[in-house]
């Protein structure tokens, strides 16, 4: 009998190392991108790495602005939330305000099957089907551009965006929607007034998740999104934002060397993006959780 | 005059909601637009010297037979790790931490690690398993590496599926005399097994669609070899699709190749996403 508690224990404290992989692997990740990214920092300044305008890590002497880069993915994900905020709310709008039943049990698979799509196949439909229609019927000089590149990232973060506002909305009360409807209101007007402004944070969060996808997603970028290292001055401008650098270099950079370390450096940038965007998102949700009906 | 005003409220009323109805339906016609077309362009390259011939003459001609062997390799290599560990930790949270400040970190932990970019987990990978730890690009590399990847998902939904089990059950094993570990492993544990198996088809799709994490951990342009151990590097359904589509010798001639590639992966991704909705809409029934 005296066994059993012992035992209990045992299995309670490897449960309890089998969760910290996470804070583990998080803090791997962070060490690891620090520990080869700051190198380069030993014989290249920090502020001429964030703000110098020049990418140029295989001349002689290399330079490695990374502000085109930073820019290109500000740009890319700017464009994205543009097209897919919108999109993203509005659709989760109408699956839990109007759609019945039926239709939601079918479109909600559909919305989450549009997440699942490798992104290695939405880079390639905007090669092969957008570039083109870009090139001739809009006049761009290269189908490869900003534009593209945010119309493809956009569809990649709608899931995201639709998911977690539909839960938002989802989350608030039926009692206010009654009671818009009882004064008078018509089901867009309380949609409008009641439902969205009480299901804003959710949506502000879900608004923060869907842009820090689209700003760490790889594969499209480095697909349409041409590659030139340099500021957009128009939306059919070719950049080269953050990921697409890393993965284009990493294959052909010297092993530990200026250049590895630079693609490093990028990603602690990168990284530190995507948590700014994560901690706000979560912040955001869990300052204006709504609790019961007097969540207003 | 009120009927008139009322009358232009629900016009209002139609045209928006019109409008939500089209944004609803443009993401539904992108979805089936895309595979329509890879189904359509895709098909005829299909056929069973496709699926089960290496590639040849320099990846001009031949089948993606590797490339669907390694990205089974790591999909499930991956899921080995993972969901042993997550379903773990879900259990660890759900069952055991309750609302300990040592819980709240670990979900920290996991909400951040899912917002990680996968290309910064490729990263990681290099310097943690292929630099530091010595392995190499390989397909130890990158289990490993999707393996963290895919971890914050498979605990989620394990969680999700842990929490539909009805505390009544839990009360009704303790009050046989059960212990907390006999109650999870008897009564918990197979009443939320289904759930967290939906969630494992999800982390291997997710895994097997992934290219960034891997593309300096685990896949090769090209290896003539099929693997024949831990150690050795692999061909990837996405990196392949990726190499013939921008890197090629022959962009234009292997477009066949690249459509057939395509094709197979999204049969293989959304194939097993649809599984996992269909696993649990009837779970979903059943509660």
């Amino acid at each position: 009998m005296s066994s059993a508690p012992f035992r209990e224990r045992l299995i309670h404290w490897a449960l309890a190392g089998s969760a910290a992989t996470s804070l583990f692997a998080l803090g791997g990740i962070m060490f690891f991108l620090f520990w080869e990214g700051l190198p380069l920092f030993a014989d290249y300044n920090v502020i001429d790495f964030l703000f110098g305008s020049f990418w140029y890590p295989t001349a002689e002497p290399p330079e490695f602005g990374i502000f085109p880069l930073v820019a290109g993915s500000l740009a890319v994900t700017f464009l994205a939330s543009l097209i897919a905020v919108p999109l993203g709310v509005l659709t989760a709008a109408y699956l839990t305000e109007i759609a019945s039943a039926r239709i939601r049990r079918i479109c909600k698979p559909m919305i989450e099957l549009l997440a699942a799509l490798p992104s290695v196949v939405i880079g390639f439909f905007g090669m092969i089907i957008v570039a083109p229609f870009l090139q001739d019927y809009l006049g761009a000089d290269t189908g490869l551009n900003l534009f593209n590149a945010g119309l493809m990232l956009a569809f990649m973060s709608v899931p995201t965006i639709c998911s977690i506002s539909e839960d938002a909305l989802y989350a608030v009360p039926r009692s206010l929607r009654e009671a818009s409807l009882a004064l008078g209101a018509t089901r867009w007007e309380t949609t409008l007034h009641v439902v969205l402004p009480a299901a804003l944070s959710g949506i502000g969060t879900a608004v923060m998740l869907g842009m820090s996808r689209a700003i760490g997603e790889t594969m499209v970028v480095l697909m349409v999104a041409g590659g030139a290292g340099m500021l957009p001055t128009s939306i059919f401008d070719p950049v080269r934002p953050m990921p697409a650098s890393i993965a284009a270099e990493m294959a052909e950079a010297p092993f530990r060397g200026e250049h590895y370390h630079a693609l490093f450096a990028i990603g602690i940038v990168l990284f530190l993006f995507t948590l700014a965007f994560n901690i706000i998102a979560h912040s955001v949700a869990s300052k204006h959780k709504q609790v019961g009906s007097s969540g207003l | 005059m009120e009927w008139i005003a009322s009358k232009g409220r629900f016009a209002r009323q139609y045209i928006f909601f019109g409008i939500l109805r089209s944004a609803a339906f443009i993401n539904i016609l992108t979805l089936i637009g895309v595979c329509l077309f890879l189904f359509i362009n895709g098909l005829p390259a299909i056929s069973w010297e496709f699926l089960t011939e290496p590639p040849r003459k320099m990846m001009t001609e031949g089948g993606i037979f590797p490339c669907i062997v390694g990205t089974a390799i790591l999909a499930l290599g991956a899921l080995c790790i993972s969901f042993p560990l997550g379903v773990a930790t879900a259990i660890y949270l759900h069952e055991y931490a309750g609302r300990s400040p040592y819980a709240t970190y670990i979900r920290i932990g996991v909400n951040n690690l899912a917002g990680v970019p996968s290309i910064v987990f490729g990263l990681f990978g290099l310097a943690f398993f292929v630099t530091f730890c010595g392995l190499g690009v390989s397909i130890l590399s990158g289990v490993f590496t999707l393996a963290i990847l895919t971890l914050p998902m498979i605990i989620s939904t394990s969680e999700e599926a842990l929490r539909t089990v009805p505390d009544t059950y839990r009360e009704a094993s303790f009050g046989l005399g059960a212990t907390k570990w006999q109650t999870i492993m008897r009564v918990v544990l197979p009443s939320a097994i289904p759930g967290m198996l939906t969630g494992a088809i999800l982390g291997i799709a997710r895994a097997a669609g992934e290219t960034a994490a891997i593309m300096f951990t685990a896949a090769v342009f090209f290896t003539p070899r099929m693997p024949d151990s831990l150690f050795s590097s692999v061909m990837t359904l996405p990196y392949h699709m990726y190499v013939l589509a921008t890197a090629g010798t022959e962009i234009e001639k292997t477009r066949p190749l690249q459509y057939g590639t395509a094709l197979v992966l999204i049969l293989l991704v959304l194939g097993m996403n649809l599984l996992a909705i269909i696993m649990r809409d009837k779970l979903q029934r059943r509660h």
